[in-house]
């Protein structure tokens, strides 16, 4: 039981006045990301990492932690009081959540919404507890080769487990790439596709393109819809919080199972919004009550909040133990990592358990916190939801400005926020998914490194990629997933697949 | 912003299909220029490893593959998108927030951050929301204010502030 007391030093760690009052502040700030247009989970962590850089580190991650617990509780509140989910993910709660809302249940809604969003998150909690030091240990051994195998499990993935082309996965990703490449290249120094423009040596920032593609172009989205609320009230009140308490528990089938689904979809890269419908659809094929899901069943919110939280949650486990974030906010966070001076990877838990474990440790607390929170404010968070967009509009595009700015004071990050903005609404409208763009953002110099650390070591050889069965298994499994487009059309031939319900409505994301 | 009134009954603009191999072409053309700035970096094996081009290279290559791939499927495929992908109503909103928002940032550069928002703000609230002037100067100083203390004053973040910086009495 290493982990149990590893855990309790953690919370000796985060336990200080200050660190409470940072969590406080970052659940109630993530809450308002969460709710507003246009700020997600991904760019408000982004735009609020210069906040933390006055920071010991491990204050810091409490506070951005939190942040993303108050985001992923915050896209509950709008599906369900304007049917408008303000995260990808909560798209499926929409479906029963807006109805329940309508019927005047508005207050049941979010609360089993809350709740089932914390159990989530705690399931997914008390697994990376368990499960990041093992992995962490056996990722010691890996080498450059195995890491590559690992970095292109991940990329391929996306493109096996995607929705839409994936020839659009693949340019989303390339792109990806390209930009991380630009810059002062790590290996030799030598300046690389800058064409002579200095300050493009700094490299593009992914921060920068988060806040571009998720905020601007999220803002256009919604300008081009021009977005009239009309939102339910919510009233939330003890009696109604305890009375929906009573009726959870009978779902736990549900709970149990879209907490599993979550947690694998988090660990790979599959994301917190295909978790949520997967988990959508087998609680509508399982329940008793499948055929009033989408006119207001309590189990249908229950379902897909449950599977987002975890997935979101989990998602956090192969950014810490493996340094390779599974969601754009994981792979926000990582690069505040890279920002406070440590190195994210199996090593973290070796030589930074303050910092690994104070992490932990604030998961369990702030969401706890985050619960608290959001069951006692709904009513003002809705609030902001009623105040017209032609006030909204400008503060982001601000907030976004502000943010983009505050990463290297340099203005022409702003330009270039701009420049990602145009095109995360391009590619928003085209169906082009931009997770795949912001991780090999993040990713490219390291994927970069380790491939050449392995051709190296192998003078070249691609066959290092198959030289032992943990390598080969790792990357055999990547190749079947990025040709899984293909193999999945010639397997359709054979046997024709069942139709899948909800594929119009899920978020290419 | 209201929703248009006449939305629906004349859609006017170009077709899905037409953006899509516009995008697929800037796509390859953009895995073009990564393909030839990485093969004047040296995209070949130099005597210690991998050359600086090497990765970039291939990306490249994937990059036109996928953008080629895009640009078939939008125009050579059945399923060719012929939806209309902005109409002129909801071109027009857009560029109302874009144009602006690429004028503010323009002015951040001479004014700094707070002074160029706290117009931003006032101006779209005042020409876009069609809100008094009053409220609009308001809401723009509550915002700018609450912006200040969190960033200067609480988390102790310096922003731009703009040759003229007219708060500069504050210390800040």
């Amino acid at each position: 039981m290493a982990e149990l007391s590893a855990l309790f030093h953690g919370f000796g760690v985060i336990l200080t006045p200050m660190n409470i009052l940072l969590m406080f502040v970052g659940i109630i700030l993530g809450v308002l990301i969460g709710v507003l247009p246009g700020l997600g989970g991904a760019n408000g962590v982004a735009i609020l990492l210069p906040l933390t850089f006055s920071m010991s580190p491990t204050s810091a991650i409490v506070m951005l932690s939190c942040i993303y617990w108050g985001a992923l509780f915050g896209g509950a509140i709008t599906s369900v009081l304007f049917n408008i989910p303000g995260e990808p993910w909560s798209v499926a709660t929409t479906f029963d959540g807006y109805p329940m809302a309508q019927q005047g249940h508005a207050g049941a809604a979010l609360t089993a919404a809350f709740t089932s969003s914390f159990i989530g998150a705690f399931v997914a909690v008390v697994m990376i507890t368990f499960l990041a030091p093992l992995v962490a240990k056996f990722a010691l051994k890996f080498g450059p080769p195995e890491f590559f195998a690992v970095y292109l499990l991940t990329f391929c993935s996306f493109v096996g487990m995607g929705k839409g082309s994936p020839f659009k996965i693949l340019a989303s990703m390339t792109i990806g790439f390209a930009l991380a490449a630009v810059g002062m290249d790590t290996v030799t120094g030598q300046l690389r596709l800058t064409f002579g423009i200095p300050d493009l040596m700094r490299g593009f920032d992914f921060l920068i393109g988060v806040i571009g593609l998720f905020g601007i172009g999220e803002i256009l989205i919604s300008m081009e819809e021009g977005l009239a609320f009309s939102g339910k009230s919510a009233k939330i009140n003890a009696k109604v919080v305890f009375e929906t308490w009573k009726k959870l528990p009978q779902y736990w089938m549900t709970s149990i199972r879209s907490s599993l689904v979550g947690i694998w979809m988090g660990i790979t890269p599959g994301g917190a919004t295909p978790a949520s419908f997967m988990s959508y659809g087998l609680a509508k094929k399982m329940s008793k009550n499948g055929n009033n899901f989408g006119k207001g069943e309590i189990e249908g919110v229950v379902a897909p909040e449950t599977a987002a939280h975890a997935a979101g949650t989990s998602a956090l486990l192969p950014m810490l133990a493996l340094g390779i974030p599974g969601s754009p906010t994981a792979a926000v966070l990582l690069g505040g990592l890279l920002i406070w001076g440590l190195q994210p990877g199996p090593l973290l838990f070796v030589e930074q358990k303050d910092f690994v474990w104070g992490l932990i440790a604030s998961m369990y607390l702030g969401n706890l916190v985050g619960l608290i929170v959001v069951l006692t404010t709904v009513p003002l968070f809705a609030s902001i939801l009623r105040i017209p967009f032609s006030i909204i509009a400008p503060v982001i595009v601000v907030i976004c400005a502000i943010g983009a700015y505050t990463v290297h004071n340099a203005m022409l990050d702003i330009w270039l926020m701009m420049l990602f903005g145009v095109i995360g609404y391009l590619f928003k409208k085209l169906d082009y998914p931009l997770a795949p763009l912001v991780l090999a953002l993040v990713l490219g110099d390291k994927a970069e490194d380790s491939f050449r650390q392995a051709m190296l070591v192998s003078q070249g050889e691609l066959s290092i990629m198959w030289s032992n069965y943990l390598v080969g298994g790792i990357s055999t499994l990547a190749m079947v997933l990025l040709f899984w487009p293909i193999i999945s059309r010639i397997i359709a031939k054979v046997r024709p697949p069942k139709r899948d319900e909800f594929a119009a409505e899920q978020p290419v994301d | 912003m209201e929703p248009s009134e006449h939305s629906g009954a004349e859609r006017a603009g170009v077709p899905t299909y037409v953006v899509e191999a516009v995008v697929a072409a800037l796509v390859v053309l953009m895995g073009l220029i990564v393909v030839q700035g990485s093969r004047s970096l040296g995209s070949g094996w130099t005597t210690d490893g991998p050359g600086a081009g090497y990765f970039p290279f291939y990306i490249g290559i994937i990059l036109c593959i996928s953008g080629a791939g895009i640009f078939y499927q939008a125009l050579f495929t059945k399923a060719k998108n012929t939806d209309i992908f902005v109409d002129n109503e909801q071109l027009k909103r857009v560029l109302q927030v874009l144009i602006p928002a690429l004028v503010y940032v323009a002015a951040v550069q001479f004014l700094g951050l707070y002074l160029a928002s706290a117009i931003y703000i006032t101006l779209f609230m005042v020409y876009l929301g069609n809100y008094s002037w009053i409220k609009s100067v308001i809401a723009s100083l509550v915002v700018i204010t609450l912006f200040f203390c969190m960033f200067e004053v609480w988390f102790k973040v310096p922003l731009f502030k703009g040759v003229l910086d007219p708060l500069r009495f504050l210390g800040y």
